[in-house]
């Protein structure tokens, strides 16, 4: 079994839209759902893509804004302008 | 301005380039001083660092960011408190049971925050590395919004509720407090490296998600939204923390194979220091949250196995494990938060939160819960309470608790594998004998007794005379050593702590809300 990686969320309404790029972007994300929180789970990597964000957001997106909403997370960062990438291993 | 006068304007840094002048450039080699005289704190922990360039940074947030986002941040927390207070937000959570996971926080936690700041500007004065350096200052920013959110946030349920009113004066002197005051000064007072290992990592990364999600996601359903706010705000924060925390302990294994059994051992003992500390978080989530999103047990599941399993397996590949006697945590998931809500149901009269048993409805989710050990071990001990109160004679512990010498809250806890047998383990050093509540608390003594024996245990501190006001008179007629400590903790005696169902908070509740002090 691969280890899962996360990302949490509070819940709002620029978090849905991030959530939703999230999970298109990654077939195996599986989302959890609590009060004011969203937690999305994927196995061994999860990459967050600055276009898909602005795709459905409908403006220009810095991923540093998702620091705005952001609760928590685990896995080894790397980080570009345009993917924000949580994973295992090297 | 050196703008070019004409041509093409200067070519925008890239995120890399633009943290890395900030970070590397800004650092330079000293020259009049030597870099060991002006960095003191680097080496006596025996940790070797080889080359600090090769310091990753995590989250490359460069300082007009920095003070863009959390500019925004608080903006949106200030809003909400004031959307919150407008509209008498304190009268919409649960019942007036869940305020005194607010007094915990505010008394327990927010103090740390501080003592966080504090340490944080400690690390990054004392980190040889300039990308380390500016991590550890911009947390200690960040610490320092945390404890001013969170006095911000929570002063205005003290306008209303009891036990909220001195908590800086509380967290130097009360007994329980002394948990997480002794925990968090027991980092600063290590080096700068086991100082960002126990609070970045281990702390941080390991262990405070179950503080921050599965509590705060219960304000929130528990109906306060300010609350759920601040916490989340600063668990935003939080999540560069963690990576810092992550950061470092991946640098220190690269530098030098040398380093690994130091950091495996601050790994298992700030493992057990957290964990020890957070049996107030269990107690919270399973018996003074009126309305529950999940257990003890589910989220040390869900945060520390899994997620944390995941981390561990992970960082295998630099020879660390898991953390010493994570399998004793996991032999006391579905008994954490009884027994200590036990010891503080004893207690209570002494505290500055009140404590109830749960209610019918409650205890069923309990059973539910905890299929092995609630109805077996717990509930008869609780059905036998609410007897004794129904007959007017609630149950107060008089006497005062032997304190484990290390995690420093009173021995409690239960044999690993006997849930019927209270756990003591005791070891000499210099013809004195000292006390634990676990092997892991023990270990930890015994590998720096010079330390721990300097402990400040409220109980001896009481038994010494040393906690009362200023003149008090212990030989005048009528001495009450008791109410005379409560006293020199600034309580309300009498409506800060005791037993809820009969506290003013309720009363207020009801007369105000016209809603049952008891939602359940
Ligand atoms: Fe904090
Ligand atoms: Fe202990």
């Amino acid at each position: 079994m691969t280890d899962s990686v996360f990302i949490a969320f509070q819940t709002n309404d620029d978090t849905r839209a991030i959530v939703e790029a999230i999970t298109h972007d990654n077939a195996a994300a599986t989302v959890a759902r609590f009060p004011a929180m969203v937690k999305v789970d994927a196995p061994g990597r999860l990459v967050v893509r600055r276009e898909s964000i602005e795709e459905r957001i409908g403006r220009d997106f810095d991923l540093r804004e998702l620091h705005l909403n952001l609760i928590s997370l685990s896995g080894n960062i790397e980080e570009s302008e345009d993917e924000f990438v949580l994973h295992w291993g090297n | 301005m050196n703008m070019p006068i004409s041509g093409k304007p200067p070519k925008k840094l890239s995120l890399k380039e633009n943290y890395a002048l900030l970070t590397r450039g800004l650092g330079w080699e000293t020259s009049y001083e030597s870099m060991d005289k002006v960095f003191p704190q680097c080496d006596f922990e025996g940790i070797k660092i080889h080359d600090w360039d090769k310091w990753e940074d995590p989250f490359r947030l460069t300082m007009d960011a920095y003070w863009k986002y959390q500019g925004e941040k608080e903006r949106k927390l200030y809003a909400i408190v004031d959307a919150f207070q407008q509209n008498n937000g304190q009268f919409n959570v649960s019942d007036a049971r869940y305020i005194n996971t607010l007094k915990l926080f505010l008394t327990g936690v927010s103090p740390l925050e501080y003592g966080a700041h504090r340490g944080f500007a400690m690390a990054g004065r004392n980190f040889k590395g300039a990308g380390a350096s500016i991590a550890a200052q911009m947390q200690a920013i960040d610490e320092l919004r945390h404890a001013q959110t969170q006095a911000h946030t929570i002063s205005h349920y003290n306008k209303f509720f009891h036990g909220m009113h001195d908590p800086i004066h509380m967290f130097d002197r009360v007994w329980y407090l002394s948990v997480p005051k002794s925990y968090f000064e027991d980092a600063m007072t290590a080096g700068p490296f086991e100082f960002v290992t126990a609070i970045s990592f281990s702390f941080e990364y390991v262990l405070t998600n179950l503080l921050f999600m599965p509590f705060m996601s219960g304000a929130a359903f528990n109906g306060d939204m300010a609350t759920v706010t601040f916490g989340f705000s600063a668990q935003s924060d939080e999540s560069r923390h963690m990576t810092l925390g992550l950061e470092v302990v991946k640098f220190i294994l690269e530098q030098d194979p040398a380093n690994l059994p130091i950091v495996q051992r601050w790994l298992d003992k700030w493992f057990w220091r957290g964990y020890r500390l957070l049996a107030l978080v269990a107690m919270m989530m399973d018996y003074m949250l009126p309305k529950r999103v999940m257990s003890w047990s589910e989220a040390w599941g869900m945060y520390f196995e899994q997620n944390g399993g995941a981390l561990f397996n992970d960082l295998a590949r630099y020879g660390v494990r898991m953390p010493k006697y994570h399998d004793v945590a996991a032999k006391e998931k579905d008994r954490l938060s009884h027994e200590t809500w036990g010891i503080f149901y004893n207690y209570t009269h002494a505290a500055g939160f009140h404590t109830w048993v749960p209610e019918e409805g409650e205890m069923k989710w309990l059973s539910e819960k905890y299929p092995a050990t609630f109805d077996k071990h717990y509930r008869p001990r609780f059905e036998y309470w609410r007897d004794q109160q129904k007959k007017g004679e609630r149950f107060y512990n008089k006497t005062l608790p032997m304190l484990c010498q290390t995690c420093q809250i009173p021995m409690g806890f239960t044999e690993p594998d006997d849930p019927t047998k209270i756990c003591y383990r005791e070891s000499h050093y210099r013809d004195n004998k000292f006390h634990f509540c676990s092997d892991g608390c023990k270990d930890i003594f015994d590998f720096e007794p010079e330390k721990y024996v300097q402990s400040w245990l409220p109980v001896h501190q009481v038994y010494q005379g040393n906690c009362f006001r200023p003149g008090t008179d212990p030989t005048a007629p009528g001495f009450d050593p008791l109410l005379e400590v409560l006293k020199y903790y600034n309580f309300n005696v009498g409506k800060d702590g005791g037993e809820y169902l009969d506290s003013e908070d309720k009363k207020h509740w009801e007369q105000w809300t016209g809603k049952p002090g008891v939602s359940i």
